[in-house]
């Protein structure tokens, strides 16, 4: 197996973007990652999406994307594992340079969300969950964590304040990010208030639904070092399943999913949660977070809430989370969120993360989850060549 | 919903039929042919008898197509007294009377129509179980 790095990076911001479709918004963060890596034509594009079919009427995404970035003519597919769609689509692309398919592998996760009304992109997110058993009881996928994070509460002892922490952290590292579609400070007061969606998950603890792309160039780490190229390698890279449905889980509290890729990660690039620079957790609501930091070993069951109230989550903290703004505050377009999560540790391990650049910052992890924790990809990378090396970055 | 899809699992929604493991005794909601906790196939009916109580539950006031004009109701993770969590919504209660190990039963109720003119769907719901009334002599 060959070793794998990322050489370019390209994104666009996350928001509503009336003006722009589905394949220009891909289109421009594959092209944005070519020139970045200075490629001209990759050998294959893998593209994460998840609503495609459900949202703008359009399957064969692989085909449209490659033909609109002026690729046509190279190997092309979508990959879909619901919101873990961009985090599949890269391992896939990581799986054919290891593997020596190819050399040049283009990556891209592309969502479009904003076009129809909300009940609309309500009713296709539950197609994430188990569609006959979950969906068809009228439950939305907001209303799934309510139940997880009703009964962490019980069991656990806490009051739905004690979650602020994850929301109040990802809006301040929002405020530096350019493609963040939320940009702005909350309060702890503001968050108390915030309108229910399904109890006890209010607006205040749910990623925002929004547009956007992420893209990344994949090679061997052999091409990047011998051209002199900056580059983040793929140190870790697992997947893991449960079941779809929470009520079929064994222990709905533990995201065994989680816990068994981080393990699987952890193994393959020699560290533990300890020797970790940062998180970029999927905090698609507030108790996806705390439910994350337990499986990968960051906190105890039922004291992962706790790393958030005591502010060790922040970019100074013990483990920083969503430097970037994360799901919450960057938005959630969901099958491109693995790829923007990507990106942003790319920025981080390169050192050009700008106001928000975290310190010494050389090996951090992504968690990309599908559904309600079914589907849960890890990811840790690690920066190979000096900062000062090569050819700069913009 | 499809109308083949409703007519197959109608013995599921209507009268909580299961399986249950022929290997290991597992009680299995909803069927699904293979036991997830021994992996052996699991073919054998089994009839549920609807009790359970409350693992955790949500008032929903967003709800997806063809859900809205019900808002708020409340869905929840009923743990069935022979084993199996199930996903439900809770019907004849109200919003604030709800706890986590309320005991509850299963009934048919509507769930959602397709229109005026299209089929209504029924489903299974839970209500808290009702105190018995004096039973006559």
């Amino acid at each position: 197996m060959r070793d794998v790095s990322i050489i370019g990076i390209g994104q666009t911001p996350v928001g509503e973007h009336w003006d722009r479709s589905l394949r220009d918004l891909g289109a421009e963060a594959m092209l944005a990652a070519m020139e970045n890596a200075h490629l001209e034509r990759p050998e294959a594009l893998y593209v994460g999406n998840m609503l495609s079919g459900q949202l703008s009427h359009q399957e064969n995404l692989g085909a449209l994307l490659a033909d609109y970035a002026g690729l046509r003519g190279i190997e092309a597919v979508k990959v879909e594992a619901s919101c873990a769609s961009g985090a599949a689509a890269f391992r896939m692309g990581y799986m054919a340079v290891a593997g020596g398919m190819h050399d040049m592998v283009l990556v891209c996760g592309a969502e479009k969300m904003t076009d129809t009304l909300g009940e609309r992109t309500t009713s296709a997110l539950v197609a994430a969950a188990d569609a006959t058993y979950e969906g068809e009881q009228g439950v939305s996928f907001v209303a799934l964590n309510a139940l997880l994070m009703q009964r962490y509460m019980y069991e656990f002892g806490y009051k739905r304040e004690d979650f602020g922490g994850f929301a109040i952290n990802a809006h301040h590292n929002a405020v530096h990010n350019p493609y963040a579609m939320f940009p702005k400070e909350i309060s702890a007061k503001a968050f108390a208030r915030a309108k229910m969606i399904a109890e006890p998950v209010s607006l205040l603890d749910s990623s925002g639904i929004g547009d956007g792309a992420a893209a990344v160039v994949l090679a061997p780490t052999e091409f990047a070092l011998r051209h002199g190229l900056p580059a983040v390698r793929v140190a870790g890279s697992a997947v893991a399943t449960d079941a779809v449905a929470i009520h079929d889980r064994d222990d709905p509290l533990f995201l065994m999913a989680a816990y068994l890729s981080s393990q699987r990660a952890y193994a393959q690039a020699g560290v533990g949660p300890g020797s970790l620079d940062f998180f970029e957790l999927h905090d698609a609501f507030t108790i996806m977070a705390a439910l994350s930091l337990e499986a990968c070993g960051f906190a105890e069951r039922g004291q992962g809430v706790r790393l958030a109230m005591e502010d060790e989550i922040s970019l100074s903290g013990k483990i920083p989370i969503c430097t970037m703004g994360g799901l919450k505050a960057r938005g959630h377009p969901v099958g491109a969120t693995g790829m923007y999560q990507i990106v942003e540790a790319t920025l981080q391990l390169l050192g050009i993360a700008g106001e928000n650049q975290l310190p010494d910052c050389r090996v951090g992890m992504t968690q990309n989850i599908g559904g309600s924790g079914a589907n849960i990809i890890t990811h840790i990378l690690e920066r190979v060549t000096p900062l000062s090396g090569g050819i700069e970055w913009s | 919903m499809e109308l083949a899809a409703y007519w197959r699992t109608s013995k599921q929604r209507l009268s909580l039929q299961g399986e249950v493991c022929p290997h290991c005794a597992a009680k299995l909601f909803p069927p699904r042919d293979v036991c997830p906790k021994c992996s052996g196939p699991a073919k054998t009916p089994y009839q549920f008898s609807g009790k359970g109580n409350v693992y955790s539950f949500s008032t929903m006031y967003s709800a997806p197509e063809g859900f809205e004009q019900y808002t708020p109701y409340v869905v929840a993770l009923i743990k069935l007294d022979e084993g199996p969590m199930i996903t439900a919504q809770l019907t004849d209660v109200s919003k604030e009377d709800v706890y986590i190990g309320m005991p509850v039963e299963m009934v048919t109720r509507k769930m959602c129509a397709d229109g005026d003119a299209g089929p209504i769907v029924y489903n299974y719901k839970f209500r808290p179980i009702l105190q018995s009334i004096a039973t006559p002599a």
